[in-house]
């Protein structure tokens, strides 16, 4: 197999391996979607789903060293904040995002 | 259309804040494998899941064989298998539109889809089309410019992808103020802290599906089945 043929087939395999993965409750739960225990998922899983992808996307935060996860701690209580208060979506995102640029790119806590 | 695709717009701004510098990234990262800068972004077209793609560097650069190739792509992305069981009733839509959905469930769309709404009146199906439309093509976007400009880039992105985080901690909080009940949110806590602990490899497919055994756990022992 040529260098090229690799790596489509590699294309190829993963594009098929990631559908399956994506595919598999639509076919096996086909013509169940008003199942009770289906309906109950379709609203409980979203926030436990949110939140274990908060907990994921910090998971490379160290606690152990400086700074001690002060960045994100920051940043995520003024997006946390900011939403309370005022319910706008992207001006919470924005401004905690902006904040976390700043507060490491500028190095303030390291 | 265009209103909803505003709207979806709107919606997913923030997750081009995280995927263009997460693509930019993987196009860096893609280009040490010397092949032609098109295929990064092509990997991103076809394969389109971040983690996955990451991995598939060291794959490629180890010519692993495709068999190996296959199953860790499988179980790196087993988790989306629990996505769909709480989509069934949102997609509604038939056909090649369907198909596209499906084929485009990252995580990120995912929490759009199930936290944000199309405005009152327009297609729900269309909105969701749209963003899952927009979020690849942020994605494929950050893959092309990674590939093409490398390490040219002058504008500092560090810390950009925080966006990521910021969006699931907002849609994380409009899920609360939806359900306004303790207990998935608590359940996710536990559950998330717990395999980061102790199967940090598989931390989403661990406390993902542990959350979700908790869930059907608690709807057969109480009455708050719907």
């Amino acid at each position: 197999m040529s260098e090229l043929s690799y790596l489509l087939m590699v294309f190829l395999v993963m594009t098929v391996a990631t559908f399956i993965t994506r595919l598999i409750p639509f076919v096996a739960f086909r013509n169940k979607s008003d199942h009770p225990l289906l309906m109950y998922l379709g609203s409980y899983m979203p926030p436990a789903i949110m939140t274990v992808l908060v907990i994921y996307s910090l998971k490379s935060v160290d606690l152990s060293s400086a700074p001690y996860g002060v960045n994100e701690l920051l940043a995520l209580s003024l997006t946390t904040l900011l939403h309370l208060w005022r319910g706008n979506a992207l001006l919470s995102i924005f401004s905690g995002t902006l904040l976390y640029m700043a507060a490491v790119q500028l190095g303030w806590f390291v | 259309m265009s209103s909803t695709l505003s709207a979806a717009f709107r919606a997913s701004l923030p997750v081009m804040f995280g995927y263009v510098p997460l693509g930019m990234a993987f196009g860096i990262l893609f280009q040490n494998l010397g092949y032609d800068w098109f295929y990064a972004p092509l990997m991103g077209l076809t394969v389109y899941a971040g983690a996955a793609q990451f991995m598939a560097v060291g794959l490629l650069a180890a010519q692993a064989s495709l068999f190996e190739v296959a199953v860790s792509t499988f179980i790196l992305n087993s988790r989306h298998m629990f996505f769909g069981v709480s989509l069934l009733g949102r997609y509604r839509a038939k056909g090649l539109k369907k198909l596209y959905l499906i084929f485009g469930l990252t995580d990120e769309t995912y929490s759009l889809i199930t936290s944000t709404q199309p405005p009152v009146g327009h297609d729900e199906q269309d909105y969701y089309v749209a963003l899952t439309g927009l979020n690849q093509g942020y994605w494929v976007t950050g893959c092309a410019l990674g590939a093409l400009f490398g390490a040219n880039v002058q504008f500092d992105t560090t810390g950009m992808d925080f966006a990521l985080t910021a969006l699931f901690m907002v849609l994380m909080l409009d899920q609360w103020k939806k359900l306004r009940e303790p207990y998935p949110f608590v359940v996710a806590l536990i559950c998330g802290f717990s395999a980061l602990l102790f199967f940090p490899e598989q931390m989403l497919l661990v406390s993902i599906g542990l959350s979700i055994a908790l869930l059907l756990a608690r709807s057969r022992f109480s009455q708050v089945m719907p």
